[in-house]
């Protein structure tokens, strides 16, 4: 099985690297061609990412043992939710300010069904604020769903997810008010992020509460380092619903991403080497406009 | 069929975006209709009718909260008012009044102007405070890697700030341009670029797992 994949990724590398010779024909220009050749370069890399990926899903689900690493802030989260059961305190939980298209509100989505089964069984109050009406309705479904599934559907209120205000400041503005009137004791931030990050994640660490940030947003990082007590960085916010769901399925592709970087790396390094001595031209040309 | 059917639209817009992308200018409009953005803007379309829910959202919340007097119900009250003296105004048609609508000189732009602006500059303006109290945390030098942390950012915050480029160049007149190359174009740039690198390949693996309906757990599943 290693042998096909091995071999499939050579013969597209190698394709790759035919295209990318053969292509004269500048961007955003056809020459009477239905695709693009100047992003076939694109497709490729596509390609290998899709095969890499559902092989690893498939192992997985032949039941093959897959490792994965320990990340703090996921293993935190039911502990965090555990401390506010306690102290009687609701949880906060922010699923970005971005829209429903955006890939990190859908992963905050994710986590945040994971967290809602954990303050049902626990009985603990949720609030999760949201910045769009499409968020809210799937947010609601997220929500809703993770209560019946815990067998607790009566706990379920359509106004732990609420719509608060499609203002960047606004919002932010109505969030601290919860924190400071609520006081949540456990506050969770998870998604696509901006300049409210910090005023989020200070007025949550000036009141007192534990804090669990995590955001694709490289700008925004080192003020969730500095004001939480732990921040998932990059891809760890799209691992986590694998990551706490354990399924098979979804560690597949886990898997799958870290050979991606395996290759990437590889890449970067024979980049180095062969500019270094001055001969990385047609190497360049394989990784033009994807 | 709940779960089915949204896997299956996930899939077809997922397939028919990528199929847009590789497909030639000349051939991806029918009728003179680019495909690609008609199909985003019907995520706008779409959007415009949750706005409702939204609205009806916020509305349910804060009155509730009002009704029984719960902490902080005077804000809500606030809330209410603020939506519905943006709101109103602006649906209703400028054709009645110049007041009405969203154009110069209505209701609607004066509150804008004079209220929502101001208040959100103070909002954002309000950043330069929690960065210092944020910084003062992060910058104590317990350990070894905090205190290089502070040493890092006290070299970039005197070369960012003019006074300090003059003191840095004083010194050397090429100190400036040693910390813009290996701290902030050196360092900086590769740590970042890692980051973008993990997080684009977490992205595209999410979209390809929810595109084949692997990934549902933002349906709740």
């Amino acid at each position: 099985m290693r042998l096909t994949i091995t071999a499939i990724v050579t013969a597209l590398v190698i394709l790759t690297a035919v295209f990318a010779f053969a292509q004269d024909a500048p961007a955003e220009t056809s020459d009477g061609n239905i695709f693009r050749v100047d992003r076939i370069n694109a497709l490729v890399f596509m390609l290998i990412f899709s095969i890499v990926i559902l092989t690893y899903t498939r192992w997985a689900r032949q039941g093959k043992e897959l490792f994965l690493r320990k990340i703090s802030g996921l293993d935190q989260l039911e502990e965090a939710v555990g401390r506010a059961t306690e102290m009687g305190r609701p949880v906060l939980f922010i699923p970005g300010i971005n829209e429903i298209d955006e890939i990190e509100t859908l992963a905050g989505l994710s986590i945040l069904g994971r967290v809602a089964r954990v303050t049902a069984r626990y009985d603990t109050p949720l609030l999760v604020p949201v910045r769009y009406p499409m968020v809210l309705a799937a947010g609601q479904e997220v929500v809703e769903q993770a209560y019946i599934e815990e067998g607790r559907p009566d706990a379920y209120n359509k106004d732990i997810v609420r719509y608060v205000a499609g203002e960047q400041f606004a919002f932010t503005a109505t969030v601290n008010g919860m924190m400071v009137r609520q006081r949540p004791a456990t506050n969770i931030y998870m998604g696509a992020f901006y300049a409210e990050s910090l005023l989020l994640a200070e007025t949550g660490n000036a009141a007192g509460s534990i804090q669990i940030a995590g955001t694709a947003q490289p700008a925004q990082l080192p003020f969730f380092i500095a004001a939480c007590d732990y921040t998932l960085m990059g891809e760890e916010l799209y691992a986590a619903s694998a990551y706490l769901s354990r399924e098979p399925l979804l560690l597949g592709g886990l898997k799958g991403q870290d050979w991606m970087k395996v290759l990437i790396i590889a890449a970067i390094a024979l980049g180095i080497a062969l500019s270094t001595f001055n001969s990385g031209e047609w190497f360049l040309a394989l990784f033009r406009n994807v | 069929m709940r779960t089915t059917l949204p896997v299956i639209i996930a899939f077809l817009s997922g397939f028919a975006m990528i199929f847009l992308f590789f497909l030639s200018p000349e051939y991806s409009s029918i009728n003179g209709v680019e495909l690609e953005p008609e199909i985003l803007s019907w995520v706008t379309i779409v959007g415009g009718f949750t706005l409702l829910l939204g609205v009806v959202s916020i509305v349910r919340v804060n009155y509730t909260a009002v009704k029984r007097r719960k902490e902080g119900w005077g804000y809500k009250v606030a809330t209410l008012v603020s939506i519905f003296a943006m709101a109103v105004p602006a649906i209703i048609p400028s054709s009645m009044s110049s007041l009405f609508g969203t154009g110069p000189g209505s209701i609607y732009d004066w509150l804008f102007n004079n209220l929502d602006a101001p208040m959100m500059s103070t909002m954002f303006a309000m950043l330069a405070f929690y960065i210092a109290s944020a910084a003062f945390r992060a910058f104590r030098a317990r350990t070894a890697e905090a205190t290089l942390l502070l040493i890092t950012a006290v070299i970039v915050m005197l070369w960012r700030i003019p006074m300090g480029e003059i003191v840095l160049s004083g010194i050397h007149e090429n100190i400036p341009n040693l910390i813009n190359t290996y701290i902030m174009n050196g360092a900086n740039m590769a740590v970042q670029r890692g980051i973008i690198i993990g997080a684009a390949l977490g992205a595209a693996a999410m979209a390809l797992r929810i595109m084949l309906g692997i990934e549902r757990t933002y349906m709740g599943k």
